[in-house]
């Protein structure tokens, strides 16, 4: 219980002065995933027959692991732009919201970079 | 967490069925959602018959006959039963709008009347609005400007600039829109809602206003505006046509037109 005023209470901390750079790097890379997304698409079709040794094959070429290495981190990006907007949508308590925003941020860098790596093993060979 | 489900104590029951109209071929039920904190009670669906020869022709006409001549305990708010006071909004048949341009029988079957949702209930069908009006107060709606005004007239304005603020300024802050509104129901507490942010940008594209840049200071926040998620109930709620989500989406614009 409080006696806080109502416009108190709604002016709270003060506007964060920030907000604009997500919104626009949410809109940016979903316009660069669909660039990516439709390469990778087409590139699956051109593929044929998707064995072993074509998908190698395809990534060691240097153009092919350069956007694929793209689309990993672009799309690891994005979709923590995405959770992390579901997570403040969703979660009030503040331990809980802060403790999942970390957790998703190292979860998303860990994808991006694993495939990364996955990627030159294929391309340079480690 | 967000809550899916009510609390315990907001669960509604069954209520009681009142007015048995013997006959007449025009009767229509209306099932109202009552509570009353004294009681000590929960909220219960309460259903009365109302024959429809002498009754006008909107839901709010048949709210007031109800109370009027079968319950008086049944308490709702109203005053201009003609759109322009956003008095009488309420939940009717599933959507947010005003019960005094609501034509009963554009509705199918029942008529489901409930208070704007997932606001606190003071009675009956009368939700809390304390918190949506502070937020409309903490957009400063009126003029600012450092200009001082011309000695002998008003602040001037072109045809084609007060045409910018015509739709805007029709919003008679009812609460269709914001209580319709996903991201409203989850973080009314931060979120300011398409009311309020309509109200903003009523101000930001005014062309005397001279405060357009600390107005979007005071916006850009990942609460208060970039919470709306372009749902777009808003404008889909509005009784009086307005498009809040496009408000909203344009003052997101502006923000973004300012960075580079």
């Amino acid at each position: 219980m409080s006696l806080k005023s109502p416009l108190g209470r709604v002016l709270g901390l003060g506007s964060a002065k920030d907000g604009t750079d997500h919104w626009l790097a949410q809109r940016i890379s979903a316009v660069a995933l669909a660039l990516l997304g439709s390469w990778f698409v087409v590139s699956l079709a051109m593929l044929g027959t998707v064995k072993y040794g074509n998908v190698i094959a395809f990534l060691g070429e240097p153009l092919n692991g350069v956007l694929m290495a793209l689309l990993c981190v672009t799309l690891a990006y994005h979709s923590y732009l995405g959770v992390q907007v579901v997570v403040e949508d969703y979660v009030h308590t503040k331990g809980t919201k802060i403790a999942l925003l970390i957790v998703s941020r190292f979860a998303h860098v860990f994808v991006a970079v694993a495939s990364v790596y996955a990627i030159l093993r294929i391309g340079i060979g480690v | 967490m967000a809550e899916f489900r009510l609390p315990p104590n907001s669960r509604i029951k069954k209520g009681k069925h009142h007015g048995k109209v013997e006959g007449s071929a025009k009767v229509r039920r209306f099932a109202v959602y009552r509570y009353d904190p004294d009681s000590g009670e929960n909220p219960r669906l309460d259903t009365y018959e109302v024959d429809m020869d002498g009754c006008g022709p909107m839901v709010l006409d048949a709210l007031i006959k109800i109370k009027n001549e079968i319950d008086p305990t049944l308490t709702f708010r109203r005053s201009c039963r003609e759109g322009i006071c956003g008095s009488c909004a309420m939940n009717v048949d599933g959507s947010n709008t005003l019960a005094c341009t609501t034509a009963i029988e554009a509705v199918k079957g029942d008529v489901r009347v409930y208070p704007l949702p997932h606001m606190p209930v003071v009675k009956d069908l009368v939700p809390d609005l304390t918190n949506f009006y502070a937020q409309y107060a903490s957009i400063k709606p009126w003029l600012q400007t450092r200009t001082p005004p011309p000695p002998d007239r008003e602040r001037l304005q072109s045809k084609e600039d007060q045409e910018k603020i015509n739709d805007p300024s029709a919003c008679i802050l009812c609460a269709c829109c914001s209580t319709s509104c996903p991201s409203y129901w989850w973080n009314s507490d931060r979120y300011l809602g398409p009311a309020a942010l309509l109200a903003a940008y009523r101000w930001l594209v005014d062309s005397r206003d001279e405060a357009t840049g600390e107005r979007l200071d005071d916006l850009e926040d990942p609460f208060r505006l970039y919470r709306c998620h372009t749902i777009m109930n808003c404008t889909q709620a509005c009784p009086k046509d307005l498009n809040p989500a496009r408000a909203i989406a344009e003052t997101k614009k502006m923000l973004a037109e300012r960075r580079h």
